[in-house]
């Protein structure tokens, strides 16, 4: 780590420059002489947002304990040195090394979000790899990608040469294999890509072909190289206390934004909200064994020297075991002067017992996330959050001194009415009412209620009952932001109450991408040439930019977003498989339409299709 | 129970500010178990006072932090657990207890030595020997400090304590001096160089320096500098 790429001029010209020298506590350096394959990891967003991702962590360690890999990081540079390192030519380089990405074997890009299609061009593009998949020879890295947006990678296809499809920690060591096994071979790069598709869980996609029909929607799939999978299967660890996990997770010199130890106490979610694709992408729900969590903890902890540990999952209060891990937690963390940072639970006796322990009553709020305003469409997207047990939950609260609320609807969702809408002022408000029930005048030490009410823009998604749903325009959008925010103001205590929207072009764009297909991907590639990048730093987001760059590709944005699709239309996404079948979503599709609740998986199987995993909650006893 | 921590930094974590340093080793003191005294309530806080920030890109022979411990512990062994929780480039080199009376030390600040070099082609073209001598030989030191709002004027002359030049065998300069960093008075070593330089007629180009702090000094009872490791 003696050597760095960039100079000590440029270092002390660029904001943070720590970004950019690795040699981070738990790095890992290795002699280059001394490994076969050489593999980099990133994730296209600023470092201090990349180093917070759990995943990368788990990969990074899982592939630094083979023996015969060195895996590295990189993260998008920030404007600042992108700018000098065009004018300077300086090939974007890895961390621990700080050797050109060209050089590597592999470039994995972890793809979270949508709205980082365009960091991933500028990675490529700073790295000076080709951007398209087909222009790349033997002498660049193979560039593979990972993470939620895989599930739907038909408008990135273009720029990859590989998608791994579910979880990381299965396949990757079959893939070095038989990536040595080709490079010793000397056989070109279409040959070890054709190797590569015959492992489970992996998408070659230049082996494919959309085919269209007249009127714009997918008529089949053509396959470019016979012996390539018709359907690709995602991955997953049937058994999650005995995999890899990092030990040693990296502990970055400057503040990111998760600063502390992660433990992740299960994978995936029983309850089935209609508009959420992770509780769909990662069934079945497998718990962490408790006394290995508390193993982990203790482990992180020392070797990282984090003053905070947060738990990980898509709804913590369903794991089984919370209490006792959590009454651990406490009381080591109390000994070592560690905090906890307690994820969103589920607002009871229990939770605020453990929060008041953990939390300072008069700073910490309360988050309620009942993403529909009334009950009625709270039963179309299936949350199992009654206006009941909120009220409750915040009685109950208030007794116990807080008096900050925060609170999560959507707007756009299926079926929609401004009696819905308006909903969210009327819940606002009976929370605040609550408070002053609760609460008399002489007893408000910690003052009066604040109320937080949030909304964001509904968009849907692959491999969720509301795949089919239309999605409503930018204009909208805002009307409903217009209502909700009159619904909040013709309220009694509306004063308490305190309203935010979310901005509706970033959601636009950001529908377009997550239902797209590959037409869609020539309008990325051009927008990253007039100068997009961080899409989703709202600063840096040119939504005429990217309007133009649609209309000149003659590609139609509503075609995406706004347009009913049939129950039969064949989506850009339905080869891959997630566990979840079709038909299953569909009748979610329905059942949403007739506002009927479905049980969640720990009440009653629904046959979504994940049991073919043959793991997880599937194969225990139902209460 | 009180200890003075001596640390150096070296290499490529130079890049690394003031508030991240004492984010590292908030963190090190943790992954070494070093039983470091905590404040109360929902956020517990180490008691630990740095001394002297040093600058982004400064490399350092001598940095200082100050703590309190929960319990007794044994120095050595303290400094070898350190040690061995460290980063490449960052070395604790000694850590001495302190009288519980002792001051805060890092409020009693003196001055600062740092050895001063030509990054790579960049070395002045006049003779800094007898810049320096002329220099040192002036009444005043006059210097225009740029300030936020405008210009004042000072004297660096008795902030000055020594200041040496000489050559390497590979006849690049190296400069020495010890220079006043107290709060109200503190000197960086480019101030010093940018003077010279003006005194020449020259102009000191950005990104010249490679600088080393060497030492951090108080000043004892009467009146000299003695280094923050011997000074409690």
């Amino acid at each position: 780590m003696s050597k760095l790429a960039l100079d000590h001029e440029i270092l002390m010209t660029i904001e943070k420059p720590a970004r950019y020298i690795g040699g981070e506590v738990n790095a890992v350096y290795k002699n280059k002489e001394d490994v076969d394959v050489r593999f980099v990891m990133c994730f296209p967003d600023v470092y201090e947002i990349g180093m917070s991702h759990l995943g990368i962590q788990i990969l990074y360690d899982m592939f630094n304990r083979f023996e015969d890999v060195w895996c590295e990081r990189v993260y998008s540079p920030w404007l600042d040195l992108d700018k000098i390192m065009r004018e300077k030519n300086i090939p974007l380089f890895a961390l621990e090394s700080q050797d050109p990405i060209r050089d590597f074997d592999f470039l994995g890009i972890t793809i979270q979000y949508e709205m980082c299609y365009t960091n991933i061009l500028q990675v490529l593009d700073l790295a000076q790899i080709p951007l398209l998949a087909k222009d790349r020879t033997k002498e660049h890295p193979i560039v593979i990608g990972g993470g939620p947006c895989t599930y739907n990678p038909e408008p990135i296809a273009d720029f990859f040469d590989i998608f791994y499809i579910g979880e990381g920690e299965t396949v990757y060591r079959e893939l070095m294999d038989v990536y040595k096994e080709w490079k010793a071979s000397g056989e070109d790069r279409v040959e070890f890509l054709k190797r590569a598709s015959r492992i489970s869980g992996l998408y070659v996609p230049m082996f494919y072909e959309e085919i269209y029909k007249e009127d714009g929607t997918i008529d089949h799939r053509e396959k470019l190289y016979d012996k390539a999978p018709d359907r690709i299967t995602k991955e997953i660890v049937t058994d999650v206390s005995d995999t890899y996990y990092p030990m040693k997770p990296v502990v970055p010199f400057i503040k990111v934004t998760q600063d502390r130890v992660v433990l992740e106490i299960q994978r995936g979610c029983i309850r089935g909200c209609r508009f959420c694709q992770a509780g769909q992408l990662y069934r079945p729900v497998r718990e962490r064994d408790v006394e290995v969590l508390k193993d982990y903890a203790i482990q992180m902890l020392h070797n990282t020297g984090h003053e905070e540990i947060s738990l990980s999952s898509l709804s913590s209060s369903d794991y089984s075991k919370l209490d006792e891990l959590l009454s651990f937690l406490m009381k080591e963390c109390e000994e070592r002067h560690t905090n906890i940072s307690l994820p969103s639970l589920r607002i009871d006796a229990f939770s605020l017992d453990v929060m008041s322990k953990v939390q300072d009553v008069k700073k910490s709020s309360l988050t309620f996330a009942p993403e529909a305003g009334s009950q009625r469409l709270r039963n179309v997207i299936n949350k199992g959050l009654t206006e009941e047990v909120i009220l409750n939950g915040a009685h109950l609260a208030f007794e116990g001194g807080w008096t900050k609320v925060k609170l999560y609807f959507m707007l756009g969702l299926p079926t929609e009415t401004v009696e819905d809408i308006h909903a969210i002022g009327d819940i606002s408000n009976k929370i605040a009412a609550e408070f002053f029930e609760t609460v008399p005048k002489e007893k408000r030490k910690n003052g009066t209620v604040q109320i937080v009410t949030s909304t964001s823009f509904f968009i849907p998604k692959p491999f969720t009952p509301f795949q089919w749903a239309r999605m409503c325009t930018k204009e909208e959008f805002l009307d409903k932001a217009y209502e909700c925010r009159r619904g909040i103001t013709s309220q009694l205590n509306q004063k308490r109450i305190r309203y935010n929207w979310h901005e509706a072009d970033v959601s636009v764009m950001e529908g377009v991408f997550a239902r797209g297909d590959r037409r869609v991907g020539k309008v990325i590639l051009d927008a990253y040439k007039k100068g997009c990048v961080y899409d989703a730093w709202g600063e840096y987001f040119h939504m005429d930019v990217w309007e133009e760059c649609f209309r000149e590709n003659g590609v139609s944005i509503d075609f995406y977003t706004t347009r009913e699709r049939q129950d039969d239309e064949i989506f850009p996404w339905d080869f891959l498989d997630c566990g979840v079948t079709k038909e299953f979503l569909l009748r979610e599709w329905h059942n949403a339409q007739a506002e009927n609740v479905t049980p969640n998986c720990k009440q009653k199987c629904n046959a979504c299709g994940a049991a073919k995993f043959g793991c997880g909650i599937c194969f225990e006893p139902r209460s | 129970m009180k200890v003075r921590i001596q640390f150096s930094k070296h290499g490529v974590v130079k890049y690394i500010g003031h508030l991240d340093v004492m984010r590292y080793f908030q963190k090190a003191l943790r992954r070494a178990d070093i039983p470091v005294k905590y404040t109360g309530g929902f956020s517990p806080h180490q008691v630990i006072s740095f001394a002297q920030p040093l600058g982004v890109g400064v490399e350092s022979e001598s940095e200082y932090f100050d703590m309190e411990l929960e319990r007794e512990d044994d120095l050595q062994a303290m400094k070898e657990r350190l040690n061995a929780s460290m980063t490449d480039g960052i070395v604790v080199k000694a850590i001495v207890e302190l009288p519980d009376n002792a001051k805060n030390a890092m409020a009693s600040i003196a001055a600062a030595s740092y050895e001063v070099r030509f990054r790579e082609g960049m070395e002045p073209a006049f003779d800094l020997s007898a810049e320096i001598e002329a220099l040192l030989k002036q009444s005043t030191i006059p210097y225009v400090k740029q300030t936020k709002k405008n210009e004042i004027e000072v004297d660096l002359k008795q902030g000055i304590y020594t200041l040496s030049a000489e050559k390497d065998k590979k006849d690049h300069w190296i400069i020495y001096m010890t220079v006043d960093a107290s709060s109200g008075g503190n000197i960086k070593p480019s101030t010093v160089l940018e003077v010279l330089y003006k005194r020449a007629g020259d102009k000191l180009p950005p990104f010249a320096l490679a600088i080393t702090r060497m030492e951090i000094f108080a000043k004892d009872d009467s009146g000299h500098l003695m280094p923050l490791i011997q000074a409690n």
